[in-house]
């Protein structure tokens, strides 16, 4: 309590108010500032995603289609998975948290090259608008799989211009993966051994090894795909003599790994909230480490899964098949290790704690049926089925996006200085397990039945569980939309946070929220381990006040 | 240390010092290298496939390249690799003219090169051979001449040729702005035995390229001669 | 095991099992629901009682750490593995019965087209949008797209496999249930992708002679050998050897020499290939002399090419099929409904 008065008494200058001109936002070169002129464009994207979600659910009401036409329904699940992978979930974790906070957990005044990561928001930017500009032109509809000859001779919709926009996309993830992994290997503070990296910077460097490797893979085949629209060169047309499964291979070696791009920030955070909310040194931490660069490793691996009906050998089958069933691993060690910390913790139910364990419920749910998916002979039954999209929306939702939503409660206050109000963040936490739930339990059902994806009209007797789901789907949306109106409310209501509110760990909470520009006003020198929590003063102070109010 | 690093030219002020930087950097140039190595592999893999299934097709495509120019590209190429690092060496000596010496020598191979590839182009326009746009109607005698069975692999094997070169060039060309941005700057005097680094880091790039057209030429131009020789 | 599968089928979590294979996919994706049941409720209900029990009691408070354990980390990274194994191993087998392919099958030819499914039965019989197959008696489809990717995806019989343009796909079945049951498209097509389905219709044997009976028809190697006079093809390929190409009599399913020193069998793939694009795998001791048929033949001509190829090729069934003249005799036997095909799985599906 004492020092968040000494606080409120000095005016300081942070990163938020050393300069308030829209030029001063635009042109910084501050890591946090460049995080937040990510958060407001990626939550953006999500909204507008999430209309097109919206609209997804309303059409599947009713079986015969009669919302709007079969062409404008394949537009809408085209755009909305277009929108949510490559506009929000592949840049929200890193872009957003991972650019406030790798720096400050490293003791670094920045990023390697603060200009590229200016760049990458820019590029960010331009290929996020050329994608709006598709969407005005009339959009797609190719699905965000893009699978040639479909898309690169017969559909009629923006495929250039949408792959174009996607290409330049690309290199806003490719300049932050490479800004990330530069800043892991050279920027770290004195003391800051590899293996006292907190856990989000080891996921962090996993992610960047995906987006260098991968990321370039499937810039060359929308490039291709471009190419082949425009000039007819006939690289994946089999009438000219191409391969249309090449691009299936091309495509999913990248995209299979990214989405680990997606969950391993996430596994990151999570490591963070269950750590701190628990103040306990994570279980296993060289485990959960090297996990995360195993999955990143192996994630290259398996990219064959996607096509085991696709008149792939089963030679190779069986081996895609069987890697994937090693990335199952990694992942398995982290969730038993996430839950060994609890053991003998100090735990606290605040909402970051709700997100962490809705988290560890809803990705095990979504890892243990992948490996439905990985299983040969029972892929042949659900692939291209509503089970493969109830899967990946358990993870992808499940997973990555809460976790993401409880880092951003975790960190919230560190970014803008200001509490959110606890009692909304864990009704809104309730609101979105129980509506997440509601939506997409439904459609490992519908998907086992024979439900095929990307169908605008279906056969009647699967209807019952499409009006869960979309009923499901309503409660989603309004849990989704709650923590807008109450962070919005916290920046100028919510009760001044101080440094360290939450008694954790870590270099971020050891400078001023919101942090200075430079992040510190002193050079950190690290002297012990990540999660040590016997050296956090404000754990010491909370016993030390309660002791007084005891006596 | 904070206050001292200010005082370093060239040092921005987010390091701590002019070998963080200089670490930094390298290694940025390094990771960039393996994503672009990445961005070729997707056509490598493409190349790969395509061989397998057409290998008639690339045979006879590789046959219809300009070998004695394609040689001489891949000579002007390695030279100017060599001259390139002879600009870094002087760099690193501070030797002002003579790093714009080399620097202005790798630049006009650069031209060379691409000067080289634009007549090797636009033979094969003229021989109405580039597989886009409809444009591709190659005769069925004479030497460019493609018997028809074989036009639609060969088709296969020149746009998986038009991609590949047409990428390397493109590098070559980006290649050529940094060349041009480094001969500007030293000019200007920013480098120094302690500051170099660009130079350096741009050299890395350089070799890259370089190296790429290394695989590009016997995989492009020399397949034929592989095939047939131990053909027959 | 038998009878827990029969009771979930009482809920609608399924679709009815029409085929073979039903049962095991069935079991099998119970198996899994099982252990995902037991892993999600042993995670979430450890965490849950450990944050009651451990709940923060006092604000200042430092637990006790417990640092990892090694014994504990190799356990919870050993056992999963080998569960994994499993899984991968039921898996893969369920995968291989459904890829080999059965011997003396019904061998009916599927085209997917924007947006509809033709299909064409030995006899000549086509449908379009249905597929009639008659109980117990292993069916084969081999398939091929005219435009975009399309997938054959039978729920109640658990198979599905994409159709492709430029290539054969396969996928086999016994029906084991007679009935109408969905056709789906499952990968996705264009704008009309959910209106391109279908019915299959299992029918008692003599219920599915009876339907071939019925409607004007040519069967496809008749047809097949039409084609190759008109097409000219016997100009070269001549009855017996001594034409500029290779005699075509009696070279179905057996391996030819290759002018590269290599041997290919004689497979739907390679006559495909050899109509298509004849310079790819020239026959030893002949010229490279044919020119393609692209863009001349639609691919239900091509398959009628094959029909004749195959019927006037090794006669003593090696080649998969009764030759497509038998296959129009009422087929007497039934075929025994659990196939366990040891033969190895045929090149067409896999070329790359």
């Amino acid at each position: 309590m004492a020092t968040e008065v000494m606080q409120s008494a000095e005016p300081r200058t942070n990163y938020l108010n050393a300069g308030h001109t829209v030029k001063s936002w635009l042109l910084t070169l501050d890591h946090k500032r460049i995080g937040l002129l990510y958060l407001f464009s990626i939550s953006a994207f999500f909204f507008i995603g999430g209309i097109y979600a919206t609209l997804i659910r309303l059409e599947l009401v009713t079986p015969q289609g009669d919302l709007m036409t079969a062409e404008t329904y394949n537009k809408v699940f085209t755009m909305h998975g277009v929108i949510m992978i490559f506009f929000f979930l592949i840049p929200s974790i890193p872009a957003v948290l991972g650019n406030f906070l790798l720096p400050l957990m490293l003791g670094a005044k920045d990023v390697a090259f603060p200009r590229l990561n200016l760049l990458s928001w820019y590029v960010f930017i331009v290929g996020g608008g050329m994608f709006m500009l598709t969407m005005i032109n009339g959009g797609i509809d190719t699905g965000w799989t893009f699978y040639p000859p479909y898309s690169s001779i017969y559909s009629n919709t923006q495929v250039t211009l949408a792959g174009v926009s996607i290409f330049i996309t690309g290199f806003s993830s490719i300049l932050t993966g490479l800004n990330f992994m530069v800043t892991i290997h050279t920027m770290r503070a004195p003391g800051m051994t590899w293996f006292r990296l907190p856990l989000f910077v080891w996921a962090h460097y996993a992610t960047s090894l995906i987006q260098i490797l991968g990321t370039p893979v499937v810039a060359i085949t929308v490039l291709a795909l471009g190419f082949e629209r425009t000039l007819q060169i006939g690289i994946f047309d089999p009438k000219l003599g191409g391969d249309p499964v090449l691009f299936q291979h091309m495509f999913w070696f990248y995209s299979h790994p990214a989405v680990y791009i997606m969950i391993i920030p996430s596994m990151g955070v999570v490591s963070e909230l269950i750590a701190n909310m628990t103040r306990k040194r994570v279980f296993g931490y060289h485990f959960v480490a090297f996990s995360s660069l195993a999955i990143a490793v192996f994630g290259f691996l398996v990219w064959g899964h996607h096509m085991f009906t696709s008149s792939q050998s089963m030679y190779a089958g069986l081996v895609f098949s069987l890697i994937t069933y090693a990335v199952a691993i990694p992942s398995a060690i982290k969730t038993f290790n996430w839950t060994a910390t609890i053991y003998k913790g100090s735990v606290s139910f605040d909402t970051p704690m709700i997100y962490a364990l809705a988290f560890l419920g809803l990705f095990t749910i979504g890892g243990m049926t992948g490996l439905f998916l990985a299983a040969m002979g029972l892929d042949v039954h659900l692939h291209d089925t509503y089970f493969v999209v109830a899967h990946f929306h358990y993870v992808m939702v499940g997973g990555a996006i809460i976790g993401y939503l409880g880092g951003l409660h975790f960190w919230w206050p560190k970014i803008t200085g200001k509490m959110y109000p606890e009692i909304w963040g864990r009704i809104s936490a309730a609101i979105v397990f129980l509506g997440f739930n509601l939506t997409f339990f439904p459609q490992f059902v519908v998907g086992y039945l024979g439900m095929p994806r990307r169908y605008h009209s279906y056969v009647p007797e699967f209807q019952v569980l499409h009006i869960l789901s979309s009923a499901g789907a309503s409660i989603l949306a309004l849990g989704f939309l709650m923590p807008v109106f109450y962070f919005a409310w916290s920046i100028k209501y919510g009760k001044p946070a101080g440094a360290n509110p939450w008694g954790a760990v870590g270099l971020e909470w050891q400078t001023p929220s919101p942090p200075p520009t430079e992040n510190f006003t002193y050079q950190p020198v690290i002297t012990t381990e990540a999660y040590e929590f016997e050296h956090v003063e404000e754990i010491k102070n909370a016993g030390k006040a309660e002791a007084l109010q005891t006596a | 240390m904070a206050e001292h690093a200010t005082h370093v030219p060239g040092l921005a002020h987010h390091f701590v010092s002019m070998e963080q930087q200089k670490e930094a950097g390298t290694l940025g140039m390094w990771i960039f290298l393996l994503t672009e190595l990445m961005f070729f592999g997707g056509l490598f893999l493409a190349y790969t496939i395509y061989r397998t299934t057409y290998p008639e097709g690339f045979l006879y495509g590789s046959h219809l390249l300009n070998v004695p120019l394609g040689g001489t590209n891949t000579v002007v190429l390695i030279v100017s690799s060599l001259t390139m690092a002879m600009a870094v060496y002087y760099s690193q000596l501070g030797e002002k003219k003579k790093l714009i010496f080399f620097l202005l020598v790798t630049l006009a191979l650069c031209f060379v090169f691409l000067i080289i590839k634009y007549f090797e182009y636009m033979s094969k326009i003229h021989d109405h051979l580039f597989p886009a746009f409809g444009t591709y109607h190659p005769s069925t005698t004479g030497p460019h001449g493609i018997p028809l069975e074989l036009q639609q692999p060969v088709r296969v094997f020149l746009w998986i040729y038009f991609l590949m070169t047409g990428l390397h060039a493109l590098h070559m060309i980006v290649g050529a702005g940094i060349l041009i941005t480094l001969i500007y700057m030293a000019q200007k005097g920013r480098f120094t035995k302690q500051y170099n680094s660009p130079v350096e880091i741009s050299g890395l790039y350089w070799h890259f390229v370089d190296i790429v057209w290394i695989f590009l030429f016997p995989l492009l131009y020399l397949t034929g001669f592989h095939v047939s020789g131990a053909g027959h | 095991m038998t009878l827990l599968t029969s009771f979930f089928l009482q809920l609608p979590f399924m679709p009815e099992q029409a085929s073979s294979f039903a049962q095991e996919v069935d079991l099998f994706y119970l198996a899994l629901w099982g252990l995902t049941v037991f892993f999600t409720i042993g995670v979430a209900l450890a965490a849950g009682i450990f944050m009651i029990k451990y709940r923060r009691k006092r604000a200042g408070e430092i637990p006790e750490q417990v640092e990892g354990a090694m014994l504990l980390e190799i356990t919870w990274t050993v056992l999963p593995f080998i569960m994994a194994l499993g899984i991968f191993a039921w898996g893969a087998k369920l995968y291989y019965q459904m890829y080999t392919e059965p011997k003396d099958a019904l061998e009916i030819f599927v085209t997917g087209k924007q947006w509809m499914w033709r299909a064409q039965h030995p006899d000549g019989q086509r449908e379009i949008n249905e597929l009639h197959v008659p109980l117990g008696r292993r069916v084969k489809l081999t398939m091929t797209s005219e435009d975009v990717l399309h997938a054959y995806f039978i729920p109640a019989f658990r198979t599905k496999a994409d159709v492709v343009p430029g290539r054969y796909t396969t996928t086999w079945f016994v029906p084991t249930k007679v009935g109408t049951y969905h056709l789906f498209c499952a990968e996705y097509c264009g704008t009309q992708h959910s209106g391109m389905i279908g019915k299959v219709i299992v029918q008692e044997p003599s219920d599915y002679q009876a339907w071939l009976g019925g409607g004007t028809k040519e069967p496809p190697a008749a047809a097949g050998q039409k084609l190759f006079a008109s097409l000219a093809c016997n100009t070269c390929h001549y009855e017996k050897s001594g034409g500029r190409g290779p005699t075509l009599v009696g070279v179905y399913g057996t391996d030819v020499k290759l002018d590269n020193g290599t041997t290919v069998k004689v497979d739907d793939a390679y006559i495909r290939e050899s109509i298509l694009n004849p310079m790819a795998k020239v026959v030893a001791t002949y010229q490279p002399v044919m020119p393609t048929f692209q863009g001349q033949v639609s691919e239900e001509q091509i398959a009628n090419l094959i029909a004749y190829i195959r019927s006037i090729g090794k006669q003593d069934g090696d080649g998969g099929t009764a030759a497509p003249a038998a296959a129009a005799q009422p087929a007497a036997k039934p075929a025994a409904p659990a196939a366990k095909p040891a033969t190895p799985p045929q090149s067409g599906a896999k070329q790359n």
